[in-house]
């Protein structure tokens, strides 16, 4: 089941090589570039993580801040107790928990119901938090506190999307990765054909959340003081999104590719014009939704294959390149 | 009939509202049978396929796959235990290509094959619907006749015990209709079994050596093809009194 084929293969060494020279990028700089670098990296693993689930579904989850907000607390509120790594563990461990409990609630819920009740989720929880905070603890934030550089983070990151990567490429290869491109074209036939589509969208929504919440403790120390407002804000969701649907979600790496621009866009507005991002990411929310539907990769392939068509229609021949490669 | 009993219909009644579409139906279906499911629009057909493939649950009564019951269960679990089904109109997997979508058929059901065997099968099955070399062509851009025909073979791909077809012939042309019942034929002929709810009354006489008749919910005729197309009841069923 495992043999790779040789574009396989030239993808995964070219991955390889992509991770190898980006962990060397904090030996070069410290300081704004590795800032950024940061950025990037958190954006492009919760991204692909949002993708994981949303993207061959359709459906859209508003609720990343929830499970980064859960993971951030879970760092904040163990720090004093317990190891880091164990943290990140109770991070993934209860944010899966949370997306396995949203998703059996939301089973049948579907297109814009399940948007309205992921971004209400975010949203309750953040409220949760800041109501028990101030009633039992009598504060607003928690303090955290720890040894790690940006450059730690920096490299957790990266390993943190390493790893979502090559959990997607699995899934991808899977009866699961099948079944959920099946769910998202037709439900009915999905369940006519033998699957159990409640079941392989909650466990890939547990694995999307987890990955989410694992973002959330590895940024943690970043804050050094944590309240709902930011771990929970849910800014954090909708960038997922806007970021995810530029790069496009018909791809593993299609998120990546919307990530890049937008973050060096927003990192320059954000320094110029403190005060108009809001415009920024509604400017590209539009553009998105006229322009390029299915994102920039989508917009790419489609180029791509209408060249070919006319270059074969020239010849006056069919393209089987053309075909084979939607097969692929 | 002599041959054992793959389905068994048992006062399968489901209601809607008020609206009772299928009131206490009971019919048999033996192995290697090819039955008909007939009567005029709105009689109840199509819900009642619907009940056997577990798209819907019986408000009460029962239905049986070779014993086991079915009736009530989910139509994942309905399909893994050997039920594949098309649609009245037909549904594809538009974003797949043609193999894609019949490699989906071989993948979870009863026929649970997975990687280099599902991909020979589904092309072996292609092969028999006349698509051979369009393996890789997106369903999307095929005419309407060759979507029913890959929609045919991702319910074959799963080796189901029972094969329901919903007007599976309609809407195609004269010589594609040929096509069509040949392709039935030849189906039915390895033995499996079939139930097919059909406009096409030719295809109906020359396929089905039973037939099931509603009108209104109810059962109005079982029974071998030529007589129960002469009914009286099932004539009035279809054209009105004046006619019967």
């Amino acid at each position: 089941m495992m043999r790779l084929r040789r574009d396989e293969l030239m993808v995964a060494g070219g991955g390889i090589a992509a991770i190898a020279l980006l962990s060397l990028l904090p030996l070069f700089s410290d300081g704004f570039v590795l800032s950024f670098g940061v950025n990037l990296m958190l954006y492009v693993a919760m991204c692909t993580a949002w993708t994981l689930f949303s993207g061959p579904t359709r459906l859209v989850s508003l609720a990343s801040a929830g499970f980064f907000g859960v993971g951030t607390y879970s760092v904040a509120l163990g720090l004093d107790f317990l190891p880091f790594p164990v943290l990140i563990a109770i991070a993934a461990f209860v944010s899966a928990a949370l997306a396995g409990l949203v998703g059996a609630a939301t089973l049948r819920l579907s297109g814009v119901y399940f948007v309205i009740f992921t971004l209400g989720l975010a949203e309750l929880i953040r409220q949760v938090v800041a109501w028990s905070q101030s009633r039992f603890a009598h504060k607003m934030g928690l303090y955290v506190f720890t040894d790690f550089t940006e450059r730690d983070l920096y490299w957790m990151l990266l390993a943190l999307t390493t790893l979502v990567f090559g959990v997607g490429w699995l899934i991808n290869r899977s009866r699961l990765g099948f079944a959920l491109r099946i769910i998202g074209d037709d439900e009915t036939v999905a369940r006519h054909v033998g699957i159990a589509t409640a079941r392989a969208k909650i466990v890939l929504f547990m694995a999307s959340g987890a990955f989410l919440g694992i973002a959330g403790a590895i940024v943690a120390p970043r804050y050094a003081y944590i309240e709902p407002q930011a771990a929970f804000n849910p800014m954090i969701s909708f960038l997922v999104v806007i970021m995810a649907l530029l790069g496009g979600t018909r791809r593993l790496w299609g998120p990546l590719v919307g990530v890049i621009p937008f973050t060096i866009v927003m990192e320059f507005i954000t320094a110029r014009f403190p005060n108009h991002s809001s415009v920024v990411i509604g400017i590209t929310f539009l553009a998105i939704v006229y322009l390029l539907p299915d994102g920039i990769t989508g917009r790419i392939e489609g180029l791509r294959d209408r060249i070919r068509h006319r270059a074969a229609a020239r010849n006056g021949i069919e393209a089987p390149e053309a075909i084979e490669e939607k097969a692929a | 009939m002599s041959a054992a009993t793959v389905l068994s219909v048992a006062r399968a009644r489901k209601a809607f509202g008020g609206l009772i579409a299928v009131n206490d139906v009971s019919f048999d279906v033996g192995e290697g049978e090819l039955i008909g499911l007939i009567g005029p629009n709105g009689s109840g057909k199509t819900t009642m396929l619907n009940l056997i493939s577990g798209a819907l649950r019986p408000t009460s009564g029962e239905i049986r796959l070779a014993g086991t019951r079915i009736s009530g269960l989910a139509p994942e679990k309905v399909a893994r235990i050997g039920i594949a089904r098309t649609f009245q109109l037909v549904r594809v997997l538009p974003s797949m290509t043609a193999i894609e979508n019949v490699t989906a058929g071989a993948v979870f059901a009863r026929n649970r094959l997975w990687g280099a065997p599902a991909q020979d099968f589904a092309r072996g099955l292609l092969a028999r619907m006349g698509l051979s070399g369009r393996e890789s062509v997106p369903v999307a851009a095929m005419t309407y006749i060759d979507q029913k025909r890959v929609e045919l073979a991702r319910a074959l791909a799963a080796d189901p015990r029972l094969l329901l077809l919903d007007e599976w012939l309609a809407g195609l042309n004269p010589s594609e209709l040929l096509l069509g019942i040949d392709l039935i034929r030849d189906i039915s002929r390895e033995g499996r079994t079939i139930i097919m709810v059909e406009h096409v009354m030719d295809a109906i006489r020359t396929l089905c050596s039973r037939c099931v008749v509603m009108n209104s919910g109810t059962m109005i005729a079982n029974g071998a093809a030529a007589s129960v197309l002469a009914d009286p009841d099932v004539i009035r069923a279809y054209l009105g009194d004046d006619d019967a």
